[in-house]
């Protein structure tokens, strides 16, 4: 058990293209921290250097307070988990997951005793025997997962594992994941564009954008006071509504509708946000509403996704999650913007401005 | 042709020591330069496969070295090694390289580096990744390479008769020289058999080599 710590970690590969830049994190044991952020964003590039396939241009790698920046991959005891799976295909399953074990030189009866372990935690003993090519999608994930919890590693680390699974297996496996990894005690870094698994997964998640950090923290943080503009458009499905606006005097104008600024706010220009589903139909006593056309509905099942055009400035569209239980198409609406539900973003700087 | 056939058989219990002899030459004729090669191109293959510029370098020449017929390397061998064995297996051993050495490149190159990586990344050092999973992957198709080249060497073999290295070839050649097809099948016909049981044994080690479905995987 270890706890993994990345200091000022910087990848280049030429002076323009820096995935990775000046990256400081810790991962406790028991942690469950996931990368996530768009493609490009430098989250495998942060993953293929903590495992040693990359290495960094700047900056350590420490495992357990060992610095493992400049050992090879076989040396830092970590476990892997890639997106491709890559089973060896000429092994069968029993093999596959004790191939990490042989390398040790375990005694035979360690290592079968080891495999069965991690084949029953993933129901995998009934296919021991069988070939990676004989295996579904779903079950290739799993030896692939049984093949790095055998190892006891200092560091799990996953690169999107569920990517290549359909969404109905995804969601079940990542529900598996949660209880599998809950008994480890060891840091897990999770690299994912998806949001949901980000959320629903970690203990810790980091936001990462152009290379940079943009946020570290509980899910639930990064859910409620995203830092900045891009935390905020990023988490969170569908999307947070964003508006850049220009203030007059203590209110900004959205369309008709004025919207007074928290107190302390001295930027000339801001970006309001405000989560579709924290806009809702108006109750008595509510004193921010915002009338709109209704241009579009989206019937999410549970839910209606609706589009609204605010009254004033038919460029500011409005979306909204409202009950999927009445008919919202081609009516004008009002809704209300619950003011504790408001984010404020300074309009030059794109960070937050409120608590 | 029935009567031919009757001759040859004839031909062949009279002469079935000097047979004997020949085969023993031709097969020494067949392995010597196969050891070669094989002792030569699978590591080359290997480094090819791993380099670009090696692949780029070896591959060409080697491809080059192929169009020159086996017969001329063997007269042009002859001024320097004389009419001898080792011109014959010379010869031999640079019609023997390309398949080798192609087909060892190639396996080796087919294999994801998604697999090369994820043993890497499970803390895998490099001569375990070759011996435990690239070799495994890569085998069926060198196979291949050397099934293809020893049938090649076995025909080819034929034509160390020509520089008096013997083998079966020497009855073709003498069959010619005296117009006897009787003759000439008597080195042709064990020729042609070799050859086809080196493709049907090499082809059951390759279906062995070639473990059920990896292919698909």
């Amino acid at each position: 058990m270890a706890k993994l710590e990345l200091q000022d970690l910087t990848k280049a590969y030429s002076r323009d293209i820096v995935p990775v830049k000046r990256l400081n994190l810790t991962v406790e044991d028991n942690e469950f921290l996931t990368l996530v952020g768009p493609s490009g964003c430098g989250k495998s590039t942060i993953l293929r250097m903590i495992a040693g396939l990359d290495q960094p241009t700047e900056g350590r790698v420490l495992i357990g307070d060992r610095d493992v920046s400049r050992l090879a991959p076989g040396d830092r005891n970590i476990a892997m988990v890639f997106q491709s799976y890559a089973l060896y295909p000429h092994m069968t399953v029993g093999e596959n997951i004790a191939s990490g074990l042989k390398l040790r030189h375990l005694p035979a009866g360690d290592i079968q005793k080891r495999v069965q372990e991690a084949s029953g935690v993933l129901g995998l003993d009934p296919l021991l025997d069988r070939k990676p090519a004989k295996l579904s999608g779903g079950q290739r994930q799993r030896v692939a997962l049984a093949r790095a919890l055998v190892r006891n590693p200092d560091v799990f680390l996953l690169d999107e594992p569920l990517s290549n699974l359909d969404a109905l297996l995804r969601e079940q496996v990542r529900a598996d994941l949660k209880q599998i990894f809950a008994d480890q005690k060891s840091p897990i870094v999770y690299v994912t564009h998806d949001q949901t698994e980000a959320m629903t997964l970690s203990t810790k998640v980091a936001v990462l954008s152009n290379g940079y950090l943009q946020q570290l923290g509980h899910p639930h943080e990064i859910y409620k006071t995203p830092a900045n503009r891009f935390v905020a458009s990023f988490i969170g499905s569908p999307q947070m509504n964003l508006f850049p606006l220009s203030r007059t005097g203590n209110d900004v104008v959205l369309g008709n509708f004025r919207v007074p600024l928290p107190a302390g706010v001295h930027s000339s220009s801001v970006i309001l946000g405000i989560r579709p589903e924290h806009l809702r139909l108006p109750r008595p006593g509510d004193a921010l509403t915002v009338t709109g056309n209704v241009f579009l509905v989206e019937n999410l099942g549970m839910h209606d996704l609706v589009s609204l055009k605010v009254q004033g400035d038919p460029s500011l569209s409005l979306r909204a999650i409202l009950p999927a239980d009445a008919t919202w198409s081609r009516e004008n609406l009002t809704l209300a913007l619950p003011p504790e539900t408001i984010h404020w973003f300074d309009g030059e700087t794109e960070q937050r401005l409120s608590a | 042709m029935l009567p031919t056939l009757q001759n040859a058989y004839q031909y062949a219990l009279d002469n079935s020591d000097r047979i004997l002899t020949a085969l023993q030459q031709h097969l020494l004729l067949v392995a010597v330069p196969l050891a070669i090669g094989l002792l030569v191109g699978l590591p080359l293959g290997l480094w090819s496969a791993r380099s670009r510029v090696v692949s780029t370098v070896m591959l060409n020449s080697f491809n080059a070295l192929r169009v020159i017929p086996s017969l001329a390397v063997l007269f042009l061998a002859v001024p320097v090694l004389g009419l001898s064995f080792s011109s014959a297996v010379l010869a031999l051993t640079l019609l023997v390289m390309p398949p080798i050495l192609i087909s060892t490149d190639v396996a080796f190159r087919n294999i994801s580096p998604a697999i090369r990586e994820a043993a890497t990344g499970m803390g895998m050092p490099p001569a375990d990744i070759l011996k435990t999973v690239e070799i495994p992957l890569a085998l069926p198709v060198i196979v291949a390479g050397i099934k293809t080249a020893t049938v090649e060497v076995i025909a080819s073999a034929t034509l160390a008769a020509f520089v008096g290295a013997g083998g079966l070839g020497a009855f073709i050649v003498l069959g010619f020289a005296a117009y006897d097809p009787a003759i000439l099948l008597v080195g042709a016909v064990p020729v042609a058999l070799l050859a086809l049981l080196a493709e049907l044994g090499l082809s059951a080690v390759q279906r062995a080599a070639q473990a059920p479905g990896v292919r698909s995987a």
